[in-house]
This record gives structure tokens, C-alpha cells and sequence, in this order.
């Protein structure tokens, strides 16, 4: 096993008065894909937002490859190879599905061989969509759009923040399908997911969020039914 | 003929409000930020045409030249300095901090350049005018008319058509969200101000060739500025071309049937015009 690319140190999420994580120890270890489980404000999307920059934390309370990154503005903790496809996808409206990973551009500062044409190679619609505007496009379309224009800044770590909501279950198939070839690329991959099923089958191994806390950790060939459910809603 | 003259000429008067228009609507398209200093930064750049055209003995279209890049740099400065500490708060916050660099400007330009009179002189084409089937047209207002359409041309294609366009949209989606392909939404920002600063001198240069300007004038143009770009449509580049037209022809009708009447047949177009079309003539998509 390699070493850990990715690390949170007793993390702490604020907003405001509000604490939304508390104490989360995580390590994500290169090449690796590694899911987080849990219920609705468990503290997912707060947690990999935080890793993404875009919620406030302490210094040391992130770790990328040794170095302290915690609190590093997004636009650059994607310079230094961590880049998020966020909830809801978030693409740009204004422009075209090529603009939009055009634009993903912008965060590289290694070469790791995704370029455009690589993105086209792993989701050939989006070819023939390109100069559409990516809002119009189906839901998983734009969910290719979103991973495309993250992966266009040739990540260490790729963050996905529920590229599964919202879509039919074939999607959902076909999306992860991408997720396991960009993991065969040397991608390192996180996912915030509640799709259970999903989560489970895609990843090497699976943390459980619970009121903000880390309540399961774990390989889930080695988790049973009944641990994964405890962690889930506290049963 | 006599009615088509005065449409031609409110015509081509509309390139002259669509200039001032242009940085506005920019800035607003791509922070919306309302900068209510707008006009008077407007005669700002007019006093500094003037000033290095008298202290270099330079015609005003080379002292234009000069200024532009210390106007950007101007724009850049502001953004970075000030600007961006004010746009991530409530809108309230922009607002009376523009108007307090409105008041900065004034005062600076009274006591810099006192209250008098000021016009940047070109010589005879100032008076040139070409006959065309029948009209008189003069040559200044065709080529206020044609810089606006070469500016508003210009921001298109920058804005369409190149990368640092690609970067003015995305961030105008949502600051937010730009940060994660790696784009910074205040360097951004910056960038857009200084752009919006040189169409602020070239909307200067045209300005003071074409009337009289004091230390006072800029809220008026900032006034006209404002009923082009929402006439138009907020954040429309070429409904601000648009808008600036139905300006200058509301104005010219006015005259036409009484000088008195000008400035307030522009008013009642646009009050017209927004009870019917709250958002404009040519909204920009959402």
C-alpha cells in the first residue's frame, strides 16, 4: 500500500456558530478509492467541501502529501491536484460543454494525460454535444461535464460529491463505470455518496459519517449489514 | 426629411450614451456591481486626457493612447484595493461605497482643476460634417457612432471568443464555483474593472471632444449610462448599444418639438419602456 496522499486531523467544520464536523480523522492513501456513507447531514458535503477549499479550516486539520493545507482557497488547493466535482454539478450556463472543460484548464499545474480529447475518449457524447450549452444537456450528461471539467485539471485526488443524485439507475451505472476507469488511470478517488450500493461496490474502503462524526470505517467485503446500518442511522 | 434627420442624428447621440454604458453594463454583467462613481470616473478620464495633452503639447487622440494603459491600471488598482473588499457583502455595501468615491472624485477634480468650463479640442473635423442623400452629417458623430460599435464589437468577441472571455463568464455564473477549476473570482474581477476603464477613456475622449465638462457632469452621464444599459437589458452588450440608441432618438424627438424637451422625453422612454419590460429589451438568459 502507498502512502497517504490525503489526511484530515481531527477536522473541525464551522458555520458560523453551527459545528458541523467534529473531530474526523480520514486518510485517503494514493490510488486508492474511498467512499463516504451516510444519512442527510451527516456532515458529507461539508467535510469534502472543506478538503476542497471551500469551507474554512485549520492549517494542520488537512494534510495533502505531508504538507499542511488547511484553509487554502479552492482556486488553490486545485493547483496543488485536488479538485471537486461538486453537489448539483454546478456547471457554468454560459457556456458550451467544451467551454466548460475548456475551462477546467485553468487549475492545472501537473500534466497527468487528461486532456480534452482524453475527457471525449471517456464520454463520447460530450462530444457530440460540444458546442451545445452544458446546462441543456440530461442529468448525466451534465454529471460527465462536471467530472470532464474537474478532471481537466489532471488531479492527484478527484472529489465527487453525489455524481449519483438524481439520476436513473443505468446512469448511475454508466457513471460509475467512468469512476472505475478513472481510478485505473492513477487517479485518486473520493466520493461522498448515499447510494449505499454505489458507494459499496465502487470503493476500496468505506467511512461512515454520523452527526459529524466518523461512526464505521472500514473494507466492505469486512463490514457486515448490520454495522453498516448502526453507522448509518445510529440504530 | 426633417423627421428622418432627427432620428439620425438621436442615432448617432445613442453612440455617444452607449459608450458611457458600456463599462457599466460590463462590470455589472460580470460582478454586478453597480458603481454609481461610474460617470464621474468617466470625467476623471477626461481631466487626464486634458492634463497630458496641455502638459505635453500632444493632440487629445495621443494623449488618449497614453492614458489608456494608465487607466487600466487604474481600474485594476480600485478593484483590488477597494472594490473587492466590498463585493462579497451586501449589495448596500458597493453602492455607498461607489458614492463615496463619487464625492472623492468631485471634490478631487474642484480642487485640481477648479470649477470651469473644460472641452477637448480636435480642430476643424470638430465642425466637418458629410452630406449623405440629403442630410447633413457630421463627421464627429459618425465616429462616436462607429467607436461604439467597434467597443461593444471588441467586448463581444473578447467576451465570446477568447479564453479570458471564457474566464469573465464562468466567474459571472458563480464566483463561487469558479474557485474550483482554479480561477481566483477577485483577480477576475480586477481585470474586468480595467477593461470597463478603458472604455471608460475612450468614452471620455468622445465626451469632452464632443461638449463642454466640469467637475459636476458625471452623475448626468452616469444617469444616461444607466437608462441604456436597462433599456437594453442588464448585462446585454449589444442591448446596451440598443439602449443607448432609443436614448439618443427619445432625446432628439424631444428636441425637435421643444430644446426644453430633450432630457425629459429620454426620462419618459425609459420609465415607458421599463413598465412594459421590467428587464429590458434584450435580457441577458438566467
Amino acid at each position: 500500500m502507498s502512502g497517504a496522499v490525503l489526511e484530515t486531523r481531527a477536522l473541525e467544520v464551522f458555520y458560523g456558530d453551527f459545528q458541523a464536523l467534529f473531530g474526523v480523522d480520514v486518510t485517503i492513501n494514493e490510488g486508492e478509492t474511498v467512499a463516504i456513507i451516510g444519512a442527510n447531514g451527516a456532515g458529507k458535503s461539508s467535510f469534502l467541501n472543506a478538503l476542497a477549499g471551500l469551507n474554512p479550516a485549520k492549517g494542520d486539520q488537512i494534510v495533502l502529501e505531508g504538507a499542511p493545507v488547511g484553509g487554502t482557497p479552492a482556486y488553490e488547493m486545485v493547483r496543488k491536484g485536488v479538485a471537486l466535482v461538486p453537489e448539483g454539478r454546478r456547471l457554468f450556463p454560459s457556456l458550451s460543454v467544451e467551454e466548460n472543460l475548456l475551462v477546467g484548464r485553468h487549475g492545472m499545474t501537473v500534466d497527468r494525460g487528461w486532456t480534452l480529447e482524453a475527457i471525449y475518449g471517456l464520454f463520447p457524447i460530450l462530444k457530440e454535444r460540444r458546442n451545445q450549452p452544458a446546462t441543456t444537456l440530461s442529468g448525466g450528461q451534465q454529471q460527465q461535464v462536471a467530472i470532464g471539467r474537474a478532471l481537466m485539471s489532471n488531479p492527484k485526488v478527484l472529489l465527487c460529491d453525489e455524481i449519483s443524485l438524481g439520476l436513473a439507475p443505468n446512469v448511475i451505472k454508466d457513471v460509475y463505470k467512468a469512476v472505475s476507469e478513472i481510478k485505473a488511470r492513477g487517479t485518486t478517488v473520493l466520493i461522498v455518496e448515499q447510494d449505499l450500493s454505489a458507494a459499496l461496490s465502487a470503493a476500496d474502503r468505506v467511512y461512515c459519517f454520523m452527526e459529524g462524526k466518523v461512526s464505521l470505517e472500514g473494507r466492505p467485503s469486512e463490514l457486515t449489514k448490520e454495522q453498516i446500518q448502526n453507522a448509518y442511522f445510529g440504530l | 426629411m426633417t423627421t428622418l434627420n432627427t432620428i439620425v442624428q438621436g442615432v448617432l447621440l445613442g453612440g455617444l450614451y452607449a459608450l458611457y454604458a458600456a463599462g457599466l453594463s460590463l462590470i455589472f454583467g460580470v460582478m454586478r456591481l453597480v458603481n454609481l462613481a461610474h460617470g464621474d470616473f468617466i470625467v476623471l478620464a477626461a481631466y487626464v486626457i486634458l492634463a497630458l495633452s496641455s502638459a505635453f503639447f500632444i493632440h487629445p487622440v495621443f494623449a488618449l493612447l497614453i492614458a489608456l494603459p494608465f487607466l487600466f491600471a487604474l481600474g485594476w488598482a480600485l478593484q483590488r484595493v477597494i472594490l473587492n473588499r466590498t463585493v462579497e457583502e451586501n449589495f448596500l455595501v458597493p453602492l455607498l461605497v461607489t458614492f463615496g468615491l463619487q464625492i472623492i472624485i468631485q471634490n478631487g477634480l474642484l480642487i485640481g482643476f477648479s470649477a470651469d468650463s473644460q472641452r477637448l479640442s480636435l480642430g476643424a473635423i470638430e465642425t466637418l460634417s458629410l452630406s449623405i442623400g440629403g442630410l447633413n452629417v457630421g463627421v464627429m458623430p459618425l465616429i462616436t457612432f462607429a467607436a461604439a460599435v467597434a467597443v461593444i464589437g471588441a467586448l463581444s468577441v473578447l467576451f465570446y471568443y477568447t479564453a479570458l472571455g471564457r474566464k469573465l463568464r464562468a466567474t459571472s455564473d458563480s464566483a463561487t464555483f469558479v474557485q474550483i477549476v482554479g480561477i481566483n473570482p477577485r483577480a477576475v474581477f480586477a481585470i474586468a474593472m480595467g477593461i470597463a476603464f478603458l472604455v471608460i477613456a475612450i468614452a471620455a475622449f468622445f465626451m469632452g471632444v464632443r461638449s463642454n465638462f466640469d467637475p459636476s457632469v458625471g452623475p448626468a452621464r452616469l444617469l444616461y449610462a444607466f437608462e441604456a444599459v436597462v433599456i437594453g437589458g442588464l448585462g446585454s452588450l449589444w442591448g446596451t448599444l440598443a439602449g443607448g440608441v432609443i436614448l439618443g432618438v427619445a432625446q432628439g424627438i424631444g428636441a425637435a418639438i421643444n430644446p426644453q424637451y430633450q432630457i425629459l422625453f429620454g426620462h419618459i422612454v425609459f420609465i415607458l419602456i421599463i413598465l412594459v419590460r421590467p428587464r429590458g429589451l434584450f435580457p441577458k438568459q438566467s
